[in-house]
């Protein structure tokens, strides 16, 4: 079987006591790409956060598996180690660990003992992802997201993606902020990614991200909820005629859901 | 228990003590005024930190340290501690200088580096003029006048005018005999327009043992001279410790301070630089962890006299266990100090339920025409950036250790020389896990 399947089924997720995702159900294939859309404050960044389970987010209700295991009993790093991956939209800083040795140490936790990536060959596959991606060569030296610019930050989630290779990556608006430049960059470094063994769940607030990464499968979210799903020919359709459709067609006067309404 | 608050130290002791290190008359005088002072002193004003069960009166005050010929004679903890082919160092064991090496071309030029014993007899017009007159008073409080009284230990540091010194000059103090107190002073002259980086090392391994440590640094950087401090305080839990480190900044000139303080016993650590000059400048950077029940006092005070003066307070501490710790960080702007700048950042990382931090940030302003800022926290690691090293794989440990490692890093890269940096991690490595 070519690479793995997340199960994402009827989820809950609350923050702080409010709900905010009522019931998501999503399958992502190795080999797919999934694309979530829906205007902001529909729960879209709480399904990113809560997968990889940010520590703000509780899951009342449903399940989340991964390859038939269950991703909710996992610690964050097991989630990791399991396969899965998040680029986050809001990228923490870290200061003190160098964006070189961070990238090492993540990719060394994810092997045996004794089987670490040897240096050279590290340093090799970091040039070339970096190239890839058009970062300047002294952000590897750099701490950890510290002073980077949004776009900085951006391209280092895909460096990080790109080198980490995991089974599903989920990527969290990973075009917010990014220039038009920028984003074909970024695109192509996840165009790349694409094989059987790699599933991803692309959540975006624009349509222009896909207009780059050409996804099999579009879902809309709205009230926490994934209301429509379709081939690339919805995003096409809502990039021409907005959202509004979708609500009078579902009969929905306020798409958002929790605080953010 | 009942903790004694006289000295067993006497009148006849200390001029005895005195005759036999060959010292000058009027160094007996400031002993035996300093003893006699001490008796009525108070005790340092700490606002928050209660000492009185503290120990400050049981330690062995002489105890001869073994000579050595060559640096491999030393034990491995301490062989670590040397910088890579350091040309300039000074061992002291004990009480004694037990290794001194000063590089040729450096004596040459006229630098002075050796034993403070030495110094008040071969260059007293300038220890006379510096010793305990403008940066640190004898009279203080009680444990300054004690300092003077029993000092056994002593490094005298001058640079000529003009005379830029590259490589590191470091001392290591290791003591070695458990019980051994250190009344230690550290005097540093950097004269007109040099420059010089000095490191200095404090280590012991008394856990069991109880002694005392009673250190006074006055460093004077006269006008246009560039020093840079770097210190690693590592007494074991039975040194109870007392460290006052001064500086005195000219017209200028610059005092830069990376402050490695890793002692396991009680602890009252005060740095305060005067910035008399116009144009004087220091960074007053350190780093801490408490753990156990150990009880410490930092205090980094920045005091601005000269015009456009810049000081800037960086303090980083972690605490663990049932420790506790008070920052407290102090700039003064002086009536006339037009265009001083006075900034200061206290931060303290709260490990476990039991440890206590409190960061007091004070700013006393008499000036108008400055700029002054400053900011304190005290907290957890931060869930979110442990969630977001976790969701590369990495476990909550590492993950705990990186954030700690990045949060005394500021103050640790800042450390001169390459070794004691890698050392000062590796203290820190321990202390924390």
């Amino acid at each position: 079987m070519a690479g793995s399947t997340l199960e994402i089924k009827d989820l809950h997720v609350e923050i702080e006591g409010e709900e905010i995702l009522k019931g998501v159900n999503l399958t992502i294939n190795g080999g797919e790409f999934h694309a979530v859309m829906g205007p902001n404050g529909t729960g879209k960044s709480t399904l990113a956060s809560a997968i990889m389970g940010h520590p703000k987010y509780e899951i009342t209700k449903g399940e989340v598996k991964l390859d038939g295991e269950d991703v909710l009993e996992m610690e964050v790093d097991e989630r990791a180690q399991a396969g899965l991956f998040l680029a986050m939209q809001y990228p923490s800083e870290i200061s003190g660990v160098t964006n070189s040795d961070f990238l090492r140490s993540s990719i060394n936790a994810r092997r045996e003992e004794g089987d670490e990536i040897p240096l050279m060959k590290f340093i090799k596959e970091m040039d070339a992802t970096m190239d890839d991606l058009e970062i300047d060569k002294n952000m590897a030296q750099r701490y950890l997201n510290e002073g980077f610019s949004g776009g900085e930050k951006k391209r280092n989630e895909i460096l990080q993606l790109m080198m980490l290779k995991p089974a599903i990556a989920v990527l969290d608006e990973i075009d917010s902020g990014l220039d038009i430049d920028a984003l074909k960059v970024v695109a192509n470094g996840i165009n790349k990614m694409r094989s059987d063994e790699f599933g991803c769940l692309i959540i975006t607030h624009y349509q222009r991200l896909l207009d780059y990464i050409t996804p099999d499968h579009v879902h809309v979210m709205m009230q926490g909820r994934v209301v429509k799903s379709g081939g690339p020919e919805l995003a096409q359709r809502l990039e021409a005629e907005g959202y509004d459709w979708i609500k009078d067609e579902l009969g929905i006067d306020d798409e958002t859901v929790g605080q953010k309404a | 228990m009942a903790v004694e608050t006289q000295l067993p130290y006497d009148k006849q002791y200390v001029t005895e003590y005195s005759e036999k290190r060959n010292e000058p008359s009027w160094f007996k005088d400031i002993r035996l005024q300093a003893l006699e002072q001490s008796e009525d002193l108070p005790m340092p004003k700490l606002e928050k930190t209660r000492v009185r069960n503290w120990n400050f009166t049981n330690f062995k005050h002489d105890v001869a340290g073994e000579q050595i010929q060559s640096i491999d004679e030393l034990p491995e903890k301490i062989r670590v501690l040397l910088g890579e082919d350091v040309e300039n160092l000074i061992i002291v064991r004990n009480n004694d200088v037990a290794y001194a090496k000063l590089s040729e071309d450096l004596s040459n030029q006229g630098v002075i580096f050796e034993d403070l014993f030495t110094a008040m007899n071969e260059h007293s017009d300038l220890v006379k003029k510096y010793f305990m007159q403008q940066g640190v008073s004898v009279d203080e409080n009680k444990l300054t006048a004690r300092h003077a009284a029993l000092l056994n230990s002593g490094i005298f540091l001058y640079l000529p005018k003009n005379v830029v010194v590259q490589e590191p000059i470091q001392v290591v103090f290791w003591q070695e005999d458990p019980e051994a107190a250190l009344y230690n002073h550290v005097l540093l002259v950097a004269d007109q327009h040099s420059e010089v980086t000095y490191v200095e090392n404090y280590v012991s391994d008394n856990d069991e043992e109880e002694t005392v440590a009673n250190i006074v640094s006055e460093i004077f950087a006269l006008d246009g001279a560039k020093v840079s401090y770097g210190a690693v305080d590592n007494f074991a839990k039975g040194t109870t410790t007392y460290v006052n480190r001064r500086g005195t900044v000219e017209r200028d000139a610059t005092l830069e301070w990376a402050l490695g303080q890793m002692n396991d016993g009680n602890t009252i650590s005060e740095n305060i630089t005067n910035l008399m000059g116009d144009n004087s400048l220091s960074h007053a950077k350190a780093v801490s962890v408490g753990r156990g029940n150990q009880k410490q006092d930092f205090t980094a005070n920045i005091r601005h006299y000269g015009k456009a003066s810049e000081g800037y307070i960086l303090q980083h501490g972690v605490m663990k266990d049932s420790a506790a710790s008070i920052f407290n960080g102090i700039g003064k702007v002086e009536h006339g100090a037009t265009k001083a700048n006075a900034e200061q950042e206290s931060r303290v990382l709260m490990l476990s339920d039991g440890a206590r931090g409190d960061a007091n940030p004070i700013l006393l302003i008499d000036e108008d025409d400055v700029t002054a800022g400053h900011a304190a926290s005290v907290g957890r690691v931060d869930p979110i950036q442990l969630f977001y090293l976790m969701s590369r794989g990495i476990s909550q440990k590492e993950a705990e250790r990186l954030v700690i490692h990045g949060f005394l890093d500021p103050v640790v890269r800042e450390i001169p020389i390459e070794t004691v940096q890698k050392q000062l991690r590796e203290v820190i490595e321990g202390k924390v896990y």
